[in-house]
């Protein structure tokens, strides 16, 4: 269909950004946090209509704009959304009014370049997702680690610039070899654009697609995180601000994933195959693995980081399944992860503002003094926990069929973490809200329950879990069709699966 | 009428979410009122769906009712959608009909408590998710009963979350074990769904059993059933899984009548009979589940014989049952399961109704070895505790003694082995039945206190008990020997099963009658009269006295051999592999690089604006070199 706005994603992309100029030239910080909050509203409406434009069977990119950007070098200012990113732009136009709303609820210093900083890192976030050019992408990818790092190194806790550097060092470090694999691609095919790429794989040898392959895969396997490559994760998470935490779960983990899905697979088809099995068997450890370690973490934050850990790892299960169960599921879990952990860090937060500590052993009884909370806490426990009926459950089935197709072994393996993902988040709950209050600061006449605006913050997360929970098509109707296009665009990876 | 077949979940549903909602507004009455009537509209929807199946003829009695397109990828299709079929619709019936009566009972026996709004918005939950179980038409949708059936559960025994005792430790961590255990069991469920879909494309249970007897080999229909055993055993506590059952019972009593004996804990056995066409290809894992059945019924029976806490020997006697069940489906004998999963949940929750009324007049208690002489006090609670007790040892005529014959029959004929246990179990059941009975109501008050407080508990739980009493009584009438109505009723979903040979219904039937007397007899004699002559006959099974009361040791062995060596393990994991190792590592990397070059060390100074500057220089040489070179 065609766009309703001209330059619609454009717009998209760019609102926060102008929302981030009018944050830093208004004075004060009511205004500032006024502004901010509208901006993030605004982008989210906007980007609604993608979602009330779209054309449900349509594979390929819509919305598109291309403009030459730099003709030289075929660079080109190329953007697009299909079923796979359509989504992820509306996760994080979703997930930012939330974040800025919690923000200003709870952030006390300098909020001004704080807010500045988030929205930036939207703009940047949301160019990621829909940017078609190598190079294009590679900028927005590049550009959400500078407002991170601020916010980490700056508004976060303890220690903050020790996490917040070992952030932007090791994904740059991935980052920086990927550069050098996007310019020999280019160089290989004469292309930057991934509209084109998967076409011209033929021009670039076995040995150069694996070591093309390997770059771009380290980058995003940073990212996700895949194992071994997570342990910034929880130093991140641990000493980040609230709203820090819910985007770099929320969203900047899906950078990889979504980067891996994206470029990594259609550019170099076959080394992606032959080295699918690597992926899995990491993806199955990173599943067991983080699972026992969040078991065992004394920091309900880290916990949660850990459980990422093990989320991502179905994600990258469902990807490299390689199969429309396995890689829509994965699509899907992508948005499911991002609302549970989103939530699930978000109700962190607001306990954080309320005790000023995370350490499990502070808590218990909770259920007595803060009811509302821990009901919420429990559904959003569910979630993350992939109880039938709720969204996680939706994401973890499919992708576990597209991996039992594929390779039953490896499916049989994963299901073990549904068990393990029960233990760790009733572990939590059992601490944080059940049990005698043994803590008198737990008592119901020290500790509020939310508030109602505290409930609207966590309300459109719960609903949502049960939406796609209970009507997954609304969903999967508009992510088939692209995720069946990119298998199709890929028979030598099939055929070799096959085989 | 099938049309009409979503309001048994809207119901439940409305109840939960509107005494969630707008409860706290509303007295104790009103919200009782609520989540008790929207119960009994949906047991009134499943009475008028009993007839419209009627109606039909019996090859027809199986109707799909689509409610909408749930899970959709290519070729993975899954609806939301209800099979009405006899099978469903009689355990659909079971389930509001005894859940009714155990809602108006807890509206009584709860009225003290503080938090009743969040209980029966639990149990209206539990109801919602139990529906959803029976009447889902694939394994995916009742997966999500089966879940949600878990975590109802999870929510109600550990309903007192911040109690604790002596018995149960904390009730939280009963709740814990109760979904954590059953997850274990899911794993097996997900699996065989994961097997069923890759081999024969479909989830929904008539095209599987359409499927099955052309596409299936022996062997996955044995793996298959191997995992859904494993299922099984979580949600209907057989070996090895019936660990958390016990425990259950550190939930309020009307809990443990609904869900862990009436209702959700037979869900395992439903499964199985569900899916019978599978069982049926795959002998192996039929014959695996009648040994765990057998084996369960006679160990539980074993441990029930020495509790001493009265809920505690009715849960070891519904583990019993249940193996009971799960010794019938394994055999083949699906009908006479669910005749016995009928009755039992009329008797079983009946005798927990009657436990927490003995609770109720007696402020709590549990300890049968202080009661005593109680039948003069509540005369109501010990005639139908009575009736209950009579139907769980099979006494002839009673209910449970023509289900429990019926699976006694069709484990005859496929192996002696198996009946021989089942009979011997039957006679410690009727045993501890009895002694169940003659301990708390017969004979000198033991403790005087106790005696003289306990009084007889209102009608609004008397009543329901009065009613399950009756249905304890005549509910053998569903299925009586040679008759065969309720098997016959069950066909369209279970299939046909030849007669059993007339002189194994013979022999079953005298010798069950026998057995259950002798049972009464011995218990009798030795806790009513005392007899020096019972002691000595009942003397053998002191050598399981000291083993049973520690229930074998079952529960260490697993934190020993299972739960510490997983945690021990994550706490290596987590401080040494994690942090020592592998982020060692991590941080070891700067290090090198800093011995290395004087340059390189001053990236390390943690001035990201200078990477980022770099980024900048570096992409723009790049280009530079490249317009140059052009």
């Amino acid at each position: 269909m065609a766009s309703p706005i001209p330059y619609l994603l454009s717009l998209i992309t760019f609102l926060p950004l102008i929302g981030a100029l009018i944050v830093m030239a208004l004075a004060g910080d009511g205004p500032k946090k006024r502004a901010a909050f509208i901006t993030t509203l605004v982008t989210f409406v906007v980007s609604l209509l993608l979602w009330f434009n779209w054309d449900n069977g349509q594979a390929n990119m819509q919305f598109v704009e291309d403009l030459r950007w730099l003709p030289e070098f075929n660079l080109r200012y190329h953007l697009g959304v299909d079923g796979i990113s359509l989504f992820l732009v509306l996760l994080t136009t979703f997930l930012m009014p939330i974040t800025i709303y919690f923000s200003n609820k709870y952030v006390t210093d300098s909020i001004g370049p704080y807010l500045a900083l988030m929205l930036v890192l939207e703009s940047a976030m949301i160019g990621a997702f829909i940017a078609l050019d190598l190079v294009l992408f590679f900028v927005f990818f590049e550009f959400t680690l500078l407002p991170m790092y601020f916010l980490i190194g700056r508004w976060g806790s303890g220690n903050r610039v020790y996490a917040a550097t070992k952030f932007f060092l090791y994904t740059f470090a991935g980052s920086a070899v990927m550069l050098v694999a996007i310019l020999a691609v280019y160089f290989a095919t004469g292309s930057f654009d991934i509209t084109e790429l998967p076409a011209l794989a033929a021009k670039m040898s076995p040995t150069f697609q694996t070591w093309g392959f390997i770059a771009f895969a380290l980058a995003f396997a940073i990212k996700i995180p895949l194992f071994p490559f997570h342990t910034w994760l929880p130093d991140a998470h641990v000493q980040a601000p609230t709203a820090g935490s819910i985007i770099l779960a929320g969203v900047l983990l899906k950078l990889g994933t979504y980067g891996y899905l994206r470029f990594a697979l259609p550019i170099f088809p076959e080394a992606a195959a032959h080295y699918g099995p690597v992926i899995a068997i990491l993806a199955i450890i990173g599943i067991i693995y983080g699972a026992l370690v969040a078991l065992v973490q004394k920091d309900v934050k880290s916990l949660v980081a850990y459980s990422s850990v093990a989320h991502l790892g179905y994600v990258m299960l469902g990807v490299v399944a390689m199969n429309p169960q396995g890689i829509s599921g994965a699509v899907l879990q992508m948005v499911n992860h991002g609302i549970s952990t989103g939530a699930l860090f978000l109700m962190v937060g607001l306990l954080y503002e309320r005790r000023h500590t995370r350490l499990l052993a502070e808590f218990g009884g909770l259920w007595k003094s803060v009811p509302i909370f821990c009901g919420f806490f429990l559904v959003v426990a569910m979630s993350s926990a992939g109880l039938p009926g709720l969204n996680g459950f939706v994401g973890e089935f499919t992708i576990l069929l597209g991996m039992y197709k594929h390779e039953p072994v490896f499916a049989i393996l994963a299901a073990i973490g549904v068990i393990l993902a029960a233990w760790y988040l009733l572990t939590a709950f059992r601490k944080i809200a059940q049990g005698p209050i043994t803590n008198p600061a737990n008592e119901a006449n020290r500790l509020s329950d939310l508030k109602f605006d505290e409930i609207a913050m966590l309300l459109p997360l719960v609903l949502l879990f049960f939406i796609i929970g209970l009507f997954p098509n609304l969903f999967l109707d508009k992510i088939n069709p692209s995720v069946q296009a990119l298998i199709n665009q890929q028979p030598a990876i099939v055929m070799k699966v096959g085989r | 009428m099938f049309d009409l077949a979503w309001l048994l979940f809207a119901f439940p549903a409305a109840g939960a979410l509107i005494n969630l909602l707008i409860g706290h507004r509303l007295n104790k009455t009103l919200i009782g009122a609520i989540a008790a009537g929207v119960v009994i509209a949906a047991f009134l929807v499943a009475v008028g769906l009993l007839f419209s199946l009627f109606g039909l003829d019996p090859d027809a009695r199986s109707v799909t009712v689509h409610l909408w397109d749930w899970i959709t990828i290519e070729k993975f299709q899954v609806s939301s959608a209800m099979l009405i079929d006899p099978l469903s619709i009689t355990l659909t019936l079971v389930v509001t009909g005894v859940g009714a009566l155990i809602h108006i009972y807890s509206i009584s026996y709860m009225e003290h408590e503080e938090r009743f709004q969040r209980f029966f918005i639990y149990l209206n939950f539990f109801i919602l998710a139990m529906l959803i179980l029976v009447l889902s038409d694939s394994f995916l949708g009742m997966f999500v009963g089966w879940e949600g059936v878990g975590l109802a559960s999870f929510l109600l025994i550990g309903f007192w979350f911040d109690q604790r005792d002596d018995s149960y430790g904390y009730y939280a961590d009963a709740g814990k074990k109760a979904f954590l255990v059953n997850r274990v069991g899911d794993f097996g469920m997900i699996v065989a769904m994961l097997a069923l879909w890759s081999i024969l494309g479909t989830l929904t249970f008539k095209d599987v059993a359409a499927g099955a007897e052309h596409g299936l080999t022996l062997g996955a229909a044995n793996f298959i059933c191997f995992m859904l055993l494993l299922g099984a055993s979580g949600k209907s506590a057989q070996i090895p899984l019936y660990v958390w059952l016990p425990d259950a019972m550190a939930g309020p009593t009307p809990v443990s009548a609904l869900i862990h004996a009436a209702t959700m804990v037979t869900a395992g056995i439903y499964m199985i009979a569900r899916t019978h066409v599978l069982w049926e290809i795959a002998s192996s894992a039929s014959a695996t589940a009648a040994w765990i059945g057998a084996l369960t019924a006679l160990f539980a029976a074993s441990i029930a014989l020495v509790q001493t806490d009265l809920k505690k020997i009715l849960a070891y006697s519904t583990v019993s049952q249940l193996g009971y069940m799960m010794l019938g489906v394994g055999v083949g004998a699906y009908g006479a399961s669910i005749f016995h999963l009928v009755t039992h949940a009329f008797f079983k929750a009946l005798l927990f109704l009657a436990a927490g009324s003995v609770m109720h007049g007696l402020h709590g208690e549990l300890d049968i070895r202080k009661m005593g002489g109680l039948k003069d006090k509540m005369p109501s609670t010990f005639r139908t505790f009575v009736i209950g007790s009579a139907a769980l040892a099979g006494i002839p005529l009673m209910s449970g003694f023509f289900s429990k014959d019926a699976i006694l029959t069709g484990a005859l004929e496929a192996n002696p082995a198996l009946y021989v246990i089942g009979l011997f179990t039957a006679l410690l059941t009727a045993f501890y039945s009895f002694r169940a009975v003659f301990i708390p109501f017969f004979g000198k008050p033991r403790d005087k206190h106790l005696y003289d407080h306990a009084h007889e508990s209102p009608a609004l739980m008397t009543a329901p008990l009065w009613i399950l009493a009756a249905l304890a009584l005549v509910g053998g009438l569903l299925n009586l020997p040679f008759v065969a109505s309720l098997e016959h009723w069950l066909e369209p979903a279970l299939g046909h099963h030849e007669e059993p040979f007339l002189t194994y219904e013979l022999l079953a039937l005298t010798l069950s009658a026998i057995i259950a007397v002798v049972g009464y007899l011995l218990a009798y004699e030795r806790y009513l009269k005392n007899s020096p002559r019972a002691r000595q006959l009942t003397e053998p099974f002191k050598v399981f006295q000291s083993v049973a009361e520690h229930k074998w040791y079952v529960d260490e062995f697993y934190n020993k051999f299972i739960v510490n060596p997983i945690r021990r393990s994550a706490e290596v994991l987590a401080s040494f592999i994690d942090r020592a190792v592998i982020d060692g590592f991590v941080n070891w990397v700067p290090h090198i690089s800093q011995t290395l070059g004087g340059s390189v060390q001053r990236l390390q100074n943690g001035a990201v604006p200078t990477y980022a500057l770099s980024i900048l220089v570096g992409v723009t040489v790049i280009v530079a070199y490249f317009v140059f070179a052009a």
